[in-house]
C-alpha cells in the first residue's frame, strides 16, 4: 500500500476511531493489509469475507460459536456487502477491544437480536442458548434445559415483561448486573486475548 | 559543604542547585519553600519569644544582596536613612551599628534587627531569606563563631560544648549555649518536616504528571530563557484513567509518553510510569511508534530527569525561580521531592568527600552523580528506618521468615495442582478432589502445630442437624441452579449465578441448599478456571455466604483461599477487589488466616493497597476502582490482622508506610478497615513505634471527631493501645484528641465505642498534662456517672481512668462530690479480676483524702478491700495492700478497726509468704501503716512477723527494699523485736541497701537502721558490714530526716564503742 494512501487512512480513521491513536490506527491497517494478503493471495482484495474473519476472530480471540462470529461479522460490515473493509475494521475494532460500557451494551444487543427488529425475543435466545449443555444430564432433554434456561433470563432481564427483551431491558440489566452484558454468548474478546492482541498488533507490525 | 552548622536539615534536607556559575542556590521547590517560610517564623518571632538572646551581637554581621529598595525603610521605625545607606538607631554596646544598609548590601548583627528587616520585606521576605541563607552557608558559624560549626558530627558537638559550657561559666557563652540550643531545636523541627514530606507518596500518578507537564509547558517554547523548545504527548488520547499509555502497556505501570526537544540536545523520548521516568527506544524511523523498551536509568520525576541531560535545562530553570515564586506553586507537581542534588554529595567536610566531588567535576558522567544522588537521598530514609526498627526485632522476624519459607514449601509440594474448565465438571471429580484437599489442609495443621500463634475470639463452626422436612421453596430453587452451574457451559453458568444471587444468600437455608446441592465445591472450582465472568459471578456468591461461619469453614475445607489468593493477581480490577472481600469474610478464623498468610496472601494484600490515589483526599471517578481494590485489601488486611505472625507479615510487606497513606484520606469506608487494622495490630510494640514516628496519631484524632461511630471506636481503640507509651500520650493532647474523647464519653449508647474511648482515656492520663486537661472538659464528671449501669468491658476502663485521675487530688474531691464514692466501694464485691485490680488502686487513691475515707469507712470499704487480699489473682492482692495504707492512715480509730477485722491481721502476715515482688512490696507498706498501732504490732509480732522480713531481705528490688525497710523500722519499736531482726540476720542485707540506687531506699534504710542500732549486737554487725562509712557520706544529705536517722544511728555504733574501750581500758 502507498505510503501516501496510508496517512490520508489514518488521517480520517484517527477521527472516527476515537479510542485508537494515529500510529495504533497505522498498525492496524497494516494488520489488516497483511491478513488480507495472506488468506486470499490475491492483492486485489479489498477486505475480509466471511470466513476470513471468523478465523481470525476464533484465532486471536478464542471464539468458538458460529452464530456469534456470524453476527460480529454483521456488526462489523456496516454496509452489508459481506466485506469487512478496512474503514469498518478499524471503527469496529475501537468498539470491540476498548469500547465504553455504552458502546459495548449497544453492541452485544446487536450481536444477539439476530433477526435486527429491535427484540430479543425467546426463540432467538433458544437458538443463542440452545448448545449451552455440552455434557446433559441423562434424564432431561437438552432444549429443556435451554427452555428453563430462557425462563431465568425471562425473570433476570424482561423488566416490562412483554416476553421479550428490547434494548432498554437490555441496557437495565446489564447496568445493575455488568455480568449480564454477554448474557447470550461471548462475543467480545476477555482481557487477556484482547491485551495479547494490541501487545502483539501495536509492537510487532509496527516493525514491519 | 557549606551549612553543617544549622544542622542536618540546612545541608541535606535544602534541595540545593549549582547553576554554572558555581554558587550554589536554593531550588524553588514546596519543600524548600515550606522550610524556608519555618524560618522566617522562626527569625519574626525570636525578638518577641527572646528577648534576651535577640540582642546578641552576632559574631559577624549576616551579610547578603538585598533587592528592597532602601526607601521602605522609610516606613519602619528606628532607621536612620542617609542617602543611599539606612543605618539602624539602635546600637550596640560599644556602639557599632546593627543593621545597615548600603547600595544593595544588608548587614545584620541581631536577632531583633533580622526580625524587623523581615517584617519590611514583607510580601518579599521569602526571597530575602532565601538570598540570605544563600550568601551565609555557615549561619551559626556566623552568629555564634567558628567553634559552634567545627566539630565533626551533631552529637559529639553538643558534648563538646557542654563540656565547655561546664568548665568555664561566664554570662556570653551562657547565652550563646541558649542560642545554640534554639537553633537545634530549629534544625530538627525542619528535618521532621522535611522527614514528612519525603515519606509522602514517592510513586507517579497521572495527576503529578500532568501537572509536572503543564508547569513545564508554560516556561517552555521558543525563546533563549525557557526551559525546553517543546514537551508534547505522543498520544492525545486520554484513557478513563487518566492513563495515555494503551492498555497492554498500562499492565508494566506505564502511564504515558512524551517527546522533549530541549536546547541543547537531540529530542528525548520518555516512558512515565509509575517507577518513574526512563528514557525507552524513541520514535521508529518515520513512524508514529514508540519502541517501549527501557534505556536508561529511572527518575523520579521529569525535571530531575532532564536535569541530568541538559545544562539548558538547568540554567533556564535557575532563571525562572523568581517566576515560579509568584505562580501559586501546585503540592502535587513537586511531590517527588529530591533530597539533595548532585552538589550535595561534596557536603561533607571530609577530605575524601572532596575528592569524590572534585572526581566528579572533571569527569562529568552523569551517571556517577546520578549514582551519588541517590546514595544521599536515601540518608534520612535509612536513618529514619532505623530508628523504626529495632536490630533486635530485625533479626527474630527474619528467623521467622524462615520458618515461614520452609512450611510454605512443605505444604506446597502436598497441594495438588488441577486444573479445571469451566464447563462440565463432574460432581464425582469435584468430591474427589475435595476428599484430596481436606487431607492437605489436615497436613498444614501438622506443619504448623509448632507456631506459637496465641489468639483471642476464636471462632468455631456450629454444626446443626441436618433438616429434611419443611425446606422452603428457595431450598429447592437452587437445588434446580445446581445443574445448570454443573451441567452448563461458561454463559449458562453465568446466568445461572446472576440468578442465584437473586435468592437470599442471607438465609440460612439458602447457604444449606448451595452446600448441600455440591454447588458450593462448583463454584470453588469455577474460580480456578480461566473464565473471568464465572469467576467474578462465583465470588459475588461466596461473599454474602461467607457472612456465615459455617459457609466461611466450608470454603476453606475446599481450597478456596489459596485459589482466591492467586487471583489477587489477576489483571482484572472487579475480580482482585471480590477475591480480597472474600478473603475478609473467610479469614475470620486462625486456620484461615494461616492458610492465606502460607500462600503469600499477606504480601498480595498489600500490595492492593498500592495504587496511585494512595493519600489523596478527594477522589477522581476514575480513581474509584482503585480505592476499591484497596478498601477490600484493607478489609482482608484487617480479618488477617489478627494473629502475631500475620502482624509481622504485614509490616514486611511494607504494609505500614502504605495504611500511613490511606489514613489520611477522608473516605469513611476505606478508612474503617484500615484504622481497623492499625488497630488490631497495636498490640505489637512495632507498630505503636511506627504510627508514633509515621504521623498517624494526628490522623487517628482527627477521625475521633467524624460521623462514623465504627470508625471513632477503632480510633480511640488504636489510640487505647498506644497511648501505654508516654510519646504517643503527648502527641494525642498535642493534636488536640483530648476534647473529642471526653466529647464521646456523652454517647452512652454505643457501648462499644464506650469501651475504646474510656480506655484511651485511661491510658491517656497516666499522663498528668492530660490529666488536668481531662479537668477542664469535665471528664471526671462524666466518668463519674458511667459507673453505674455499665457493660464490664467499659467500667474497667471508666475506673481504670478514675485511678489515674485520682493521683492529683483536686479530682479526688471532685469523685467526692459527684457521689462517685459509693458506687466505687460497691464494685469491690465484683468478681472480674480487672476490674477489681482497677477498682483497689481507685479506692487506694480516693482514700488519701481524709474526707473520702470517712465515707469509705461509713461504707465499710475497708473490710471489704482486706478480703480481697484473698483474692487469688496477685495484681488485686498488690492493689488491694496498697489501697489499705492509706485506710488505715486516715481512718479514725484504724487500730480498732483493723483489730475489728476478724483473722485480718494473720491475712496480711500470711501475705508475706507470697512470691510476687509487688505483694510483697504492697504488704510491707500496709504492715508499716498497721505497725503504728501498738497493740496490733504487738499482735503481728506474736504471729511471727519479724522472722518473715527478715526472710525478705536479701532482695533486688528498690520498691520491696524500701517498704520492706520502713516496715523493720516501724516493727522494731516493740519488744524484742529489734534483738529479734539480729538474730534473723536482718541487718546485714539492710547495710548494703545504703549502696542501692535509690535515694528514698536510702531513707528508709537509714532509719530502720537507727532503729535497729539501739541493739549493741546489731551496732557490731553493721560496724562489721561497713555501715559507718556508708552512713556517714548520708549524714551529708540535703534529707533532714535522712540526715538525722543516719547520724543517730552512727551516735549509737560510737557510743557503743566508747562503752567498750571503757570496759576495757577504764
Amino acid at each position: 500500500m502507498s505510503q501516501r494512501r496510508l496517512q490520508q487512512l489514518a488521517d480520517a480513521l484517527g477521527r472516527s476511531a476515537k479510542h485508537f491513536n494515529r500510529s495504533e490506527v497505522e498498525c492496524l491497517i497494516k494488520l489488516f493489509d497483511m491478513l488480507v494478503a495472506k488468506s486470499s493471495g490475491r492483492s486485489t482484495a479489498v477486505g475480509f469475507d466471511q470466513n476470513m474473519f471468523r478465523d481470525a476472530l476464533h484465532c486471536t480471540f478464542g471464539m468458538t460459536d458460529d452464530i456469534l462470529m456470524d453476527r460480529v461479522f454483521c456488526i462489523f460490515d456496516r454496509d452489508h456487502d459481506n466485506c469487512i473493509n478496512v474503514m469498518e475494521w478499524v471503527e469496529g475494532l475501537s468498539i470491540f477491544l476498548r469500547g465504553t460500557l455504552e458502546e459495548r451494551i449497544k453492541y452485544c444487543f446487536e450481536v444477539y437480536d439476530l433477526n435486527q427488529d429491535g427484540y430479543i425475543s425467546r426463540e432467538e435466545m433458544f437458538q443463542l442458548l440452545k448448545n449451552s449443555f455440552l455434557k446433559h444430564p441423562s434424564e432431561e432433554d437438552p432444549n429443556e434445559a435451554a427452555k428453563d434456561l430462557i425462563d431465568i433470563v425471562m425473570k433476570l432481564m424482561d423488566y416490562d415483561h412483554d416476553g421479550r427483551l428490547s434494548f432498554t431491558d437490555f441496557e437495565k440489566a446489564v447496568r445493575v448486573e455488568n455480568l449480564l452484558l454477554e448474557a447470550f454468548g461471548p462475543c467480545l474478546p476477555d482481557i487477556k486475548s484482547s491485551m495479547a492482541f494490541e501487545e502483539k498488533t501495536f509492537q510487532e507490525t509496527r516493525k514491519l | 559543604m557549606l551549612v553543617e552548622t544549622m544542622g542536618v536539615a540546612l545541608s541535606k534536607a535544602f534541595q540545593w542547585t549549582t547553576v554554572d556559575s558555581g554558587t550554589d542556590t536554593l531550588e524553588v521547590t514546596p519543600l524548600n519553600e515550606n522550610l524556608l517560610k519555618q524560618i522566617i517564623k522562626f527569625a519574626v518571632d525570636f525578638s518577641s519569644k527572646h528577648p534576651q538572646e535577640a540582642v546578641f551581637v552576632f559574631r559577624e554581621p549576616l551579610e547578603w544582596e538585598t533587592r528592597l529598595d532602601y526607601s521602605i525603610f522609610e516606613q519602619g521605625e528606628g532607621y536612620e536613612i542617609r542617602e543611599t545607606t539606612v543605618q539602624s538607631e539602635a546600637k550596640g554596646e560599644d556602639g557599632e551599628l546593627l543593621h545597615s544598609v548600603m547600595a544593595s548590601t544588608v548587614r545584620v548583627y541581631n536577632f531583633d534587627q533580622l526580625s524587623r528587616f523581615l517584617q519590611i520585606a514583607m510580601e518579599n521576605k521569602l526571597k530575602e531569606a532565601q538570598t540570605c541563607l544563600e550568601a551565609n552557608r555557615e549561619p551559626i558559624v556566623k552568629i555564634l563563631g567558628p567553634e559552634y560549626g567545627t566539630v565533626e558530627g551533631q552529637e559529639m558537638s553538643m558534648l563538646y560544648l557542654l563540656d565547655k559550657l561546664e568548665n568555664d561559666i561566664n554570662p556570653e557563652r551562657e547565652m550563646k549555649m541558649k542560642i545554640f540550643l534554639l537553633l537545634r531545636q530549629l534544625d530538627l523541627q525542619l528535618l521532621h518536616s522535611s522527614l514528612k514530606h519525603i515519606s509522602e507518596d514517592n510513586r507517579l500518578n497521572p495527576d503529578a504528571i500532568n501537572n509536572e507537564v503543564n508547569l513545564l509547558r508554560k516556561i517552555s517554547g521558543k525563546g533563549e530563557d525557557t526551559v525546553l523548545e517543546s514537551l508534547d504527548y505522543t498520544s492525545d488520547y486520554v484513557f478513563s484513567n487518566g492513563c495515555r499509555a494503551p492498555p497492554w502497556r498500562q499492565v508494566h505501570g506505564e502511564i504515558c509518553y512524551l517527546v522533549i526537544k530541549p536546547h541543547d540536545t537531540d529530542p528525548l523520548y520518555i516512558t512515565c510510569s509509575a517507577e518513574g521516568v526512563f528514557l525507552n527506544g524513541g520514535q521508529l524511523k518515520g513512524k508514529n511508534c514508540i519502541d517501549y523498551e527501557r534505556k536508561s536509568d529511572i527518575c523520579e520525576d521529569i525535571v530531575t530527569f532532564l536535569r541530568e541531560r541538559s545544562p539548558r535545562f538547568v540554567e533556564n530553570m535557575a532563571k525562572q525561580e523568581c517566576n515560579f515564586f509568584k505562580e501559586p506553586t501546585s503540592e502535587k507537581t513537586y511531590k517527588h521531592m529530591e533530597v539533595a542534588d548532585a552538589k550535595v554529595s561534596g557536603q561533607s567536610k571530609s577530605l575524601c568527600d572532596f575528592t569524590e566531588e572534585n572526581v566528579h567535576e572533571k569527569v562529568k558522567s552523569s551517571a556517577a552523580r546520578r549514582r551519588s544522588i541517590d546514595k544521599k537521598k536515601l540518608e534520612p530514609t535509612i536513618s529514619w528506618k532505623n530508628t523504626t526498627l529495632s536490630a533486635s526485632h530485625r533479626y527474630f522476624s527474619d528467623k521467622a521468615a524462615k520458618k515461614d519459607i520452609e512450611e510454605e514449601g512443605r505444604s506446597g509440594a502436598e497441594c495438588l495442582k488441577t486444573k479445571k474448565t469451566g464447563s462440565g465438571i463432574s460432581s464425582e471429580l469435584v468430591k474427589m478432589q475435595t476428599a484430596l484437599k481436606r487431607k492437605t489442609s489436615v497436613r498444614f495443621e501438622e506443619v504448623s502445630e509448632t507456631s506459637s500463634e496465641t489468639e483471642e475470639d476464636e471462632e468455631q463452626p456450629v454444626y446443626r442437624p441436618e433438616r429434611n422436612t419443611d425446606l422452603p421453596s428457595e431450598y429447592w430453587g437452587i437445588q434446580k441452579l445446581a445443574r445448570f452451574l454443573k451441567g452448563g457451559n461458561p454463559t449458562a453458568t453465568v446466568l445461572a449465578l446472576c440468578f442465584m444471587r437473586h435468592f437470599n444468600l442471607a438465609q440460612e437455608h439458602c447457604q444449606l441448599a448451595i452446600r448441600d446441592s455440591g454447588c458450593l465445591e462448583v463454584l470453588i472450582n469455577l474460580l480456578d478456571t480461566e473464565e473471568i465472568k464465572c469467576q467474578i459471578g462465583s465470588l459475588k456468591i461466596l461473599k454474602e455466604i461467607s457472612q456465615n461461619t459455617l459457609m466461611r469453614h466450608a470454603i476453606a475445607d475446599l481450597g478456596g483461599l489459596e485459589i482466591m489468593v492467586k487471583i489477587l493477581d489477576s489483571p482484572d480490577k472487579d475480580l482482585k477487589s471480590l477475591a480480597a472481600e472474600t478473603i475478609a469474610n473467610v479469614a475470620r478464623f486462625k486456620q484461615a488466616r494461616r492458610t492465606v498468610r502460607q500462600h503469600g496472601g499477606i504480601k498480595r494484600l498489600v500490595g492492593l493497597l498500592e495504587c496511585s490515589s494512595v493519600g489523596s483526599t478527594s477522589l477522581k471517578p476514575y480513581q474509584a476502582k482503585d480505592t476499591e481494590i484497596a478498601r477490600c485489601g484493607a478489609l482482608a488486611l484487617w480479618s488477617c490482622s489478627k494473629g502475631i505472625k500475620n502482624k509481622e507479615a504485614i509490616r514486611k510487606a511494607g504494609g505500614i508506610p502504605l495504611l500511613a497513606r490511606w489514613l489520611k484520606c477522608s473516605h469513611a469506608n476505606i478508612l474503617t478497615p484500615v484504622v481497623g487494622t492499625l488497630q488490631e495490630c497495636a498490640s505489637e510494640p512495632s507498630y505503636r513505634l511506627a504510627m508514633r514516628t509515621e504521623g498517624m496519631i494526628e490522623n487517628l484524632v482527627k477521625n475521633l471527631s467524624g460521623e462514623n461511630e465504627e470508625l471513632q471506636m477503632l480510633c480511640a481503640g488504636a489510640i487505647f493501645k498506644c497511648a501505654e507509651d508516654k510519646e504517643t500520650r503527648d502527641l494525642v493532647r498535642q493534636h488536640g484528641g483530648l476534647q473529642p474523647l471526653s466529647i464521646l464519653l456523652g454517647n452512652t449508647e454505643n457501648k462499644q465505642l464506650l469501651a475504646a474511648v474510656t480506655g484511651a482515656i485511661w491510658k491517656c492520663a497516666i499522663s498528668g498534662e492530660n490529666v488536668s486537661k481531662f479537668r477542664e472538659y469535665k471528664v471526671i464528671e462524666a466518668l463519674v456517672g458511667l459507673l453505674t449501669n455499665q457493660p464490664e468491658e467499659v467500667l474497667v476502663n471508666v475506673i481504670g481512668a478514675l485511678g489515674e485521675c485520682c493521683q492529683e487530688p483536686v479530682n479526688r474531691a471532685t469523685i467526692r462530690k459527684c457521689d462517685g464514692i459509693p458506687p466505687l466501694v460497691n464494685l469491690l464485691t465484683g468478681t472480674n479480676q480487672a476490674l477489681l485490680v482497677n477498682v483497689t488502686k481507685a479506692i487506694g487513691a480516693c482514700a488519701k483524702e481524709p474526707e473520702n475515707m470517712m465515707i469509705i469507712d461509713h461504707l465499710d470499704g475497708v473490710r471489704l478491700l482486706w478480703s480481697l487480699l484473698k483474692n487469688p489473682n496477685p495484681d488485686v492482692q498488690a492493689n488491694a495492700a496498697w489501697a489499705i495504707c492509706p485506710c488505715i492512715e486516715n481512718a479514725k480509730d484504724a487500730g480498732e478497726m483493723v483489730r475489728s477485722f476478724v483473722g485480718g491481721l494473720e491475712l496480711v502476715v500470711h501475705l508475706l509468704k507470697s512470691n510476687n515482688k509487688e505483694v510483697l512490696a504492697n504488704v510491707c507498706a500496709a504492715i508499716t501503716s498497721i505497725a503504728k498501732d501498738e497493740e496490733n504490732l504487738a499482735v503481728i509480732t506474736e504471729l511471727g512477723v519479724v522472722p518473715l522480713l527478715s526472710k525478705l531481705a536479701n532482695t533486688s528490688n528498690n520498691k520491696l527494699k524500701r517498704h520492706l525497710a520502713e516496715a523493720i523500722a516501724q516493727c522494731c519499736t516493740w519488744g524484742r523485736n529489734r534483738v529479734t531482726f539480729g538474730e534473723t540476720k536482718a541487718v546485714a542485707p539492710l547495710v548494703r541497701y545504703l549502696k542501692s540506687n535509690d535515694p528514698s531506699v536510702h531513707r528508709a534504710t537509714a532509719q530502720a537502721l537507727y532503729q535497729l542500732s539501739e541493739d549493741p549486737n546489731n551496732c557490731i554487725t553493721m560496724h562489721e558490714n561497713g555501715a559507718v562509712k556508708l552512713l556517714l557520706a548520708m549524714v551529708g544529705s540535703t534529707d533532714e530526716t535522712l540526715q538525722e536517722a543516719a547520724a543517730g544511728c552512727i551516735a549509737n555504733i560510737r557510743r557503743l564503742a566508747l562503752a567498750i574501750e571503757k570496759a576495757k581500758y577504764g
